[in-house]
């Protein structure tokens, strides 16, 4: 299977304080990859540097074999390819839900508004939010809201989807719903690239695991080798950690 | 003073103190508009994040100064001297002869755009930078985020400080006298000088100039109570839609019983 994202010696510094060290990895087409650590450990940053929300000090994003930190690439383009869900939601506050849904692809991908509106129906029914088309996010709760911003994602048609801690913002009672639509997304064969600190949802859905610490990738595998059978010290610590 | 003076002055002179007063208004709406446009480019252009290196970088960081220049420059001087060194200045040094009307229209402008500049900052400041990345995130550049996502919440947000530029402009027109902009405070200086009745003149104007400022007041806080919009939502296909006949058979049986 070819990579959809591969990353390459990627480093980031906030002036001296050095985040993220000698990032390696990569992402296949259709595989659900969880990336998990402690606070602090760099994963949201590793994530922010995918679609360029943080500009990398060193390394390469290859999108398709492209890297894109090349400055000739276009990157608004690239970011079209890659949806992101964000643990504050992030929705237009001055859009309804559905409009939440159709703007990016009206302004961006210059689609009618007739046929971004069909779309974005068809993904908002698939998050159950599509009775809600006309409600503001701030006439709704935070499992909504995550779930409309998954729409919202969805619905400009991404290679990949990456999820940055989606759940960390809810009330426990609104994770599932949330979660929920997420394992729907896996399912259908959705490439995915997940922050999380739900270890059920990544041991149960993804293909890989990914932890992190103190900026490095300390073990990388199956969510049996990682969970089951760690080999590294900090990876133990860590789980014993939050699964206790 | 007496009020028969009072109602002779407005008989006899309600025509210049509403000509007055028309230009008076007719300056500062125009003058807030266009100000409240100045402002909302800048803060769009103030807002553009800086490349880490390059010429557009350099070009950007010298706008920047310009643009921060203008802003202290106007805010740091009295609007009566700049009225005087635009209209009198520009005349003479080019030998151009502005219009007065327009003199001053682009004065009240100019000047409210600098203080709206720094007002749409805070607004844009104000937004949670969070639905600044989700449109970069799908894609957008900045002008489209802006246009689309930022610039409608800030305009609601900065509504209540636009209607008080307003408001302030409808009274500092009156320091256009000094370059003779026929407006509600130089016609009222007219008036005075022609019948040497002041308190009743200016009693007269005072109250004009109250109800401009109070009715803008009025109006403006009503728009903002419109854009406000409804806090609950009624999700569609609520209820009373789904009710089938045999529901609405029984709702109507148990008013019967409860009559």
């Amino acid at each position: 299977m070819e990579n959809i994202i591969e990353v390459r010696h990627l480093s980031k510094s906030f002036g001296s304080n050095e985040v993220l060290r000698d990032i390696n990895f990569s992402v296949k087409k259709g595989e659900v990859v969880s990336i998990i650590g402690s606070s602090g450990s760099g994963k949201s940053t590793m994530l922010r540097c995918i679609n360029l929300l943080e500009k990398p000090t060193g390394g390469e994003i290859l999108y398709r074999g492209e890297n894109i930190l090349d400055p000739n690439h276009d990157i608004y383009s690239y970011r079209t390819k890659l949806g992101m869900v964000f643990q504050q939601f992030n929705l237009f506050n001055n859009h309804n839900v559905l409009s939440n849904c159709t703007v990016g692809q009206i302004k961006v991908l210059g689609r009618s508004k007739e046929e971004a509106e069909e779309i974005a129906m068809g993904y908002l029914k698939k998050v159950g939010m599509d009775r809600y088309i006309n409600a503001l996010p701030k006439q709704l709760s935070g499992g909504q809201k995550q779930r409309v911003a998954i729409a919202r994602a969805l619905s400009m048609e991404p290679d990949v989807m990456l999820f940055d801690e989606p759940t960390s913002a809810l009330d426990p009672e609104m994770v599932g719903e949330v979660l929920e639509v997420m394992r729907d997304l896996a399912d259908s064969g959705l490439t995915m690239l997940v922050v999380t600190h739900e270890m059920e949802f990544a041991r149960d859905v993804s293909n890989r695991v990914i932890f992190m610490d103190k900026g490095v990738i300390a073990e990388e595998g199956t969510p049996e080798e990682i969970f089951n059978n760690p080999k590294e010290e900090r990876t133990k610590a860590f789980l014993s950690r939050i699964l206790n | 003073m007496s009020l028969d003076v009072t109602i002779d002055i407005i008989q006899k002179y309600w025509p210049m103190l509403l000509r007055g007063a028309g230009i008076t208004l007719f300056i500062s709406i125009i003058g807030t508009i266009v100000g409240a446009l100045i402002g909302l480019a800048i803060g769009v252009i103030r807002t553009i994040p800086l490349p880490e290196s390059g010429p557009k970088r350099t070009l950007l960081i010298i706008v920047d100064k310009i643009l921060a220049a203008y802003i202290e420059f106007f805010r740091g001087t009295p609007m009566m001297v700049q009225s005087m060194f635009i209209f009198y200045g520009v005349a003479g040094v080019f030998g151009v002869q502005l219009n007065r009307l327009f003199a001053g229209v682009f004065i009240v402008s100019i000047n409210t755009g600098a203080y709206m500049a720094e007002i749409v900052r805070g607004g844009i400041l104000s937004i949670d930078p969070g639905q600044y990345e989700a449109a970069q995130a799908i894609g957008m550049n900045h002008y489209q985020t802006m246009m689309n996502v930022m610039l409608p919440q800030v305009i609601k947000n900065i509504l209540p400080a636009t209607g008080n530029e307003f408001v302030i402009n409808i009274k500092d027109t009156s320091v256009l006298n000094v370059i003779s902009v026929t407006e509600l405070f130089f016609n009222t200086k007219s008036i005075a000088s022609a019948t040497f009745r002041f308190a009743e003149v200016y009693f007269v104007t005072c109250i004009i100039y109250f109800i401009m400022t109070y009715t803008v007041t009025k109006i403006l806080r009503t728009i903002e109570k419109r854009l406000e919009g409804p806090k609950n939502y009624n999700i569609i296909g609520n209820q009373m839609q789904v009710e089938r006949p045999e529901d609405i058979v029984r709702k109507k049986g148990d008013h019967w019983h409860d009559e």
